[in-house]
C-alpha cells in the first residue's frame, strides 16, 4: 500500500542542502528541504531574490550537486554518476529559463533547435514532410505559425515568441517534469499571459508536471495548484494555492502577499 | 486647478533607419500634466512608450528625430531647442529621466557621490564640494537611504538599492517633471515596494512636482497614478482616470490589457486570463485603417476605412475608437 503512494511521487526531496563556500564566507543557500512534487502537479515555487530559488532548481536538474540529503526520482534514489545515467534523468526532466534571448545558439536558425528535439525523440529516421509536419505541429501548439518562423535567427523574434518556442521545444521533448525558472519575468504583462496558459495546457494535456519558479504571488496564486514558499533557504509554508494564499499562516507570506499591488482592496504602501 | 508643468500638443516623432526608412513611434500624443499630478503610461512591449519618454525630453539624437508638435515644460517651449542647449539647461531641473535598467546606469569605477557632483555641477559649475556631498546625504538621508552609499561603489549595491540610488541622483535638482520609465520591471515584488514608496515620499514632500510612470504593469499604476493613458502602436488610444481605466475600460485594446492583470485575491483563480492575440503593426508601414483593426475582436469593415478620431467625453475620457460609448457598451455588456 505505502508502496502505490510513494510512486505517485515523482520527484521528492529529504533533507536538501547546498552549502556555498568555507569557513566566514560560508553560505547555507539551501537548507534542509523536504518535498513531494506529485505527477501532473502544477507547483509553484515562490520566494523573493536571494532566497535559494534557484540553486535549488539547479540542485533538481542536477546541474549541481548537493551538499547533504538525497533527491528521489520516481520513487527510487536519482543517479547521475555518468554520462548515460545523466542523460536518461534529463529525459525526464527539462528546464525553461528566465531569460529566452540568451536560450538560443544565436548562429543556428529555429529550425534546427526544433530538428534537435526530434531527433533527440526518435525521429531521426522520419521523412523530411514528417518532421516538418512535427516541427508545425509544435508551433501550433503555442499558437505560432511554423511558416512564418522557419529560416528565421532567433534575434528575429520577440522575447514573447522566443519564449513560446522554448515551450514548443518542451512540447516536442515531453519530459515527465518540467522546471520553469522565473519564464515570464523578462516578458511584457500582455504576453505573460499566453505563457501561463501554455504552460496550463502542456500540464492538462500532456500530463506533465510543472514547477513554477516565481518572485510573483500573484502569478503563481493563478496559475498552481500547490504553493511552496521559500525563505532564506528553508519552506516556510506549503499547501494548495486557496490555503496559501488567502489563508496565510507565516508572516513571511503575507508580507510576500502584502508586496504585490492590489486592485480589489487597498493596497498599503507602508506595511 | 494647479499650475501646468507640462503641456505637449500632437507630438510626432520618427526613427530613421539605416536603410533610410522612417518608422513612426510618436504618431499625435497630447497631454497635460498639472503640479502634483502624477500620470501613468501602459502598453505592451515595442508601443512606443519610451520612444514617447526620450521624446518628452527633447532628448533628439539620431536616430531619434523630431518631425512636429509642441512641447511645453513649465513655460519653456523645449521642442523649439537644440538637443544639445536642452540636455544642459533642461534635463535635471526642469525634467529628469530615470531609466528602465540601473543595473547598467552607474560607471562601476566611480563612487556614488561622483555622479551627484555631475549632475550638480553641470547646473552649478562653482558649487563647492563639501556642499554637494551636505546635500547628497540630506537627500539620501530623506529618501531612507543611508550615507555609507554615498561612499560605496556601485557593485557593493543590491538591485533594489541601484535603483533607488539612480532615483534619488536623478531628483537631486527637484525637477519639475519626473519621468519614470519602468523603473520597477527588472525588480521583485519587495524592492519593487520600496520604489513604490520612495517615489510616492518624492511627491509628498514636494521634491519632484510631477510624475510620469511608465510601465506595462497595470496593478502598479492603478496604485500609483491619477490618470493612465493607454498606448497603442504610437498613438494614444484611450485616457481617464485610474479608477475608470481599469474597472471600465473603453478601447478595445485597453479591454486586453486588463484582462491580463494578476493579482493574489480572492476570484482571480476562476476568471479566464484573455490575451490579446497577435504582435502590434509594422510601424514602418502601418496600416491605413485604424490601427489595432487586425488584432480587435470586435472589427468590423469600416474600421479599414480611416485612422478613428479621438472622441472626447464630458468627463474628460477620451478614447480612439469607432465605436461610440453606448456601442461599446453594449458590445461588452453581450460577453
Amino acid at each position: 500500500m505505502s508502496k502505490t503512494k510513494e510512486e505517485d511521487f515523482c520527484l521528492s526531496g529529504r533533507g536538501v542542502t547546498k552549502v556555498f563556500g568555507a569557513g566566514e564566507n560560508r553560505t547555507v543557500a539551501v537548507d534542509h528541504v523536504d518535498f513531494d512534487f506529485r505527477e501532473g502537479e502544477f507547483i509553484s515555487l515562490v520566494g523573493e531574490s536571494g532566497s535559494g530559488k534557484t540553486t535549488l532548481s539547479k540542485m533538481l536538474l542536477g546541474l549541481i550537486s548537493l551538499t547533504e540529503g538525497e533527491i528521489q526520482y520516481q520513487g527510487k534514489p536519482r543517479e547521475l554518476s555518468t554520462g548515460r545515467k545523466r542523460r536518461e534523468y534529463w529525459k525526464g526532466i527539462q528546464a525553461i529559463f528566465q531569460d529566452p534571448f540568451a536560450s538560443y545558439n544565436m548562429f543556428n536558425r529555429i529550425d534546427s533547435v526544433l530538428l534537435d528535439c526530434i531527433n533527440m525523440r526518435g525521429g531521426r529516421n522520419l521523412s523530411r514532410k514528417q518532421k516538418a509536419e512535427k516541427m508545425a505541429e509544435a508551433c501550433g501548439f503555442v499558437n505560432l505559425k511554423y511558416e512564418e518562423l522557419t529560416n528565421k535567427y532567433p534575434f528575429e523574434l520577440s522575447g514573447g515568441q522566443m519564449q513560446r518556442l522554448m515551450i514548443a521545444r518542451i512540447f516536442l521533448l515531453k519530459p515527465k517534469i518540467l522546471l520553469a525558472d522565473e519564464p515570464t519575468s523578462m516578458i511584457d504583462a500582455c504576453s505573460r499571459a499566453t505563457i501561463l496558459d501554455m504552460l496550463q495546457k502542456l500540464r492538462n494535456e500532456i500530463h506533465m508536471t510543472i514547477l513554477f519558479i516565481t518572485h510573483d504571488i500573484g502569478l503563481a496564486y493563478y496559475v498552481s495548484d500547490t504553493v511552496y514558499i521559500m525563505e532564506h533557504g528553508k519552506f516556510v509554508e506549503h499547501g494548495s494555492a486557496d490555503e496559501v494564499i488567502l489563508h496565510p499562516k507565516a508572516p513571511y507570506t503575507r508580507h510576500l502577499i502584502e508586496d504585490v499591488p492590489k486592485i480589489y482592496e487597498e493596497w498599503n504602501l507602508d506595511a | 486647478m494647479g499650475k501646468m508643468l507640462l503641456e505637449v500638443n500632437n507630438l510626432k516623432t520618427k526613427y530613421v533607419t539605416r536603410f533610410h526608412e522612417d518608422v513612426y513611434a510618436v504618431n499625435g500624443v497630447s497631454l497635460k500634466l498639472e503640479e502634483g499630478k502624477s500620470l501613468g503610461i501602459a502598453g505592451e512591449s515595442g508601443c512606443g512608450k519610451s520612444t514617447l519618454a526620450l521624446s518628452l525630453m527633447g532628448y533628439y539624437f539620431a536616430p531619434l528625430h523630431y518631425i512636429s508638435g509642441d512641447i511645453i515644460v513649465d513655460g519653456k517651449k523645449i521642442s523649439e531647442m537644440d538637443p544639445n542647449t536642452v540636455r544642459k539647461s533642461i534635463l535635471g531641473n526642469e525634467i529628469a529621466y530615470i531609466p528602465q535598467s540601473a543595473m547598467n546606469a552607474l560607471n562601476p569605477t566611480q563612487r556614488i557621490i561622483r555622479f551627484v557632483e555631475d549632475v550638480i555641477r553641470a547646473h552649478d559649475p562653482k558649487k563647492k564640494k563639501k556642499d554637494i556631498y551636505d546635500l547628497a546625504r540630506k537627500r539620501f538621508e530623506i529618501l531612507g537611504l543611508p550615507e555609507q552609499v554615498l561612499q560605496k561603489h556601485a557593485v557593493e549595491l543590491s538591485g533594489g538599492m541601484k535603483q533607488r540610488t539612480v532615483i534619488a541622483i536623478s531628483t537631486i535638482l527637484s525637477p519639475k517633471v519626473l519621468i519614470a520609465d519602468e523603473p520597477t520591471s527588472a525588480l521583485d515584488v519587495t524592492s519593487q515596494k520600496k520604489v513604490i514608496r520612495m517615489l510616492r515620499d518624492l511627491m509628498e514632500k514636494g521634491l519632484i512636482h510631477s510624475m510620469i510612470f511608465i510601465t506595462h504593469e497595470l496593478p502598479l499604476l492603478y496604485n500609483v497614478t491619477d490618470d493612465i493613458m493607454v498606448m497603442y502602436a504610437g498613438q494614444i488610444v484611450e485616457r481617464g482616470n485610474a479608477e475608470e481605466m481599469v474597472f471600465d475600460p473603453l478601447h478595445p485594446y485597453a479591454k486586453g490589457l486588463m484582462g491580463s492583470i494578476l493579482v493574489p485575491e480572492k476570484g482571480v483563480r476562476d476568471r479566464k486570463l484573455t490575451a490579446i492575440p497577435g504582435t502590434p503593426p509594422n510601424l514602418k508601414h502601418p496600416p491605413d485603417g485604424c490601427l489595432f483593426a487586425d488584432r480587435c475582436p470586435y472589427v468590423i469593415p469600416a474600421c479599414r476605412g480611416g485612422r478613428p478620431e479621438e472622441k472626447v467625453l464630458p468627463n474628460g475620457r477620451a478614447y480612439r475608437c469607432i465605436m461610440s460609448e453606448e456601442r461599446i457598451r453594449e458590445v461588452y455588456g453581450n460577453e
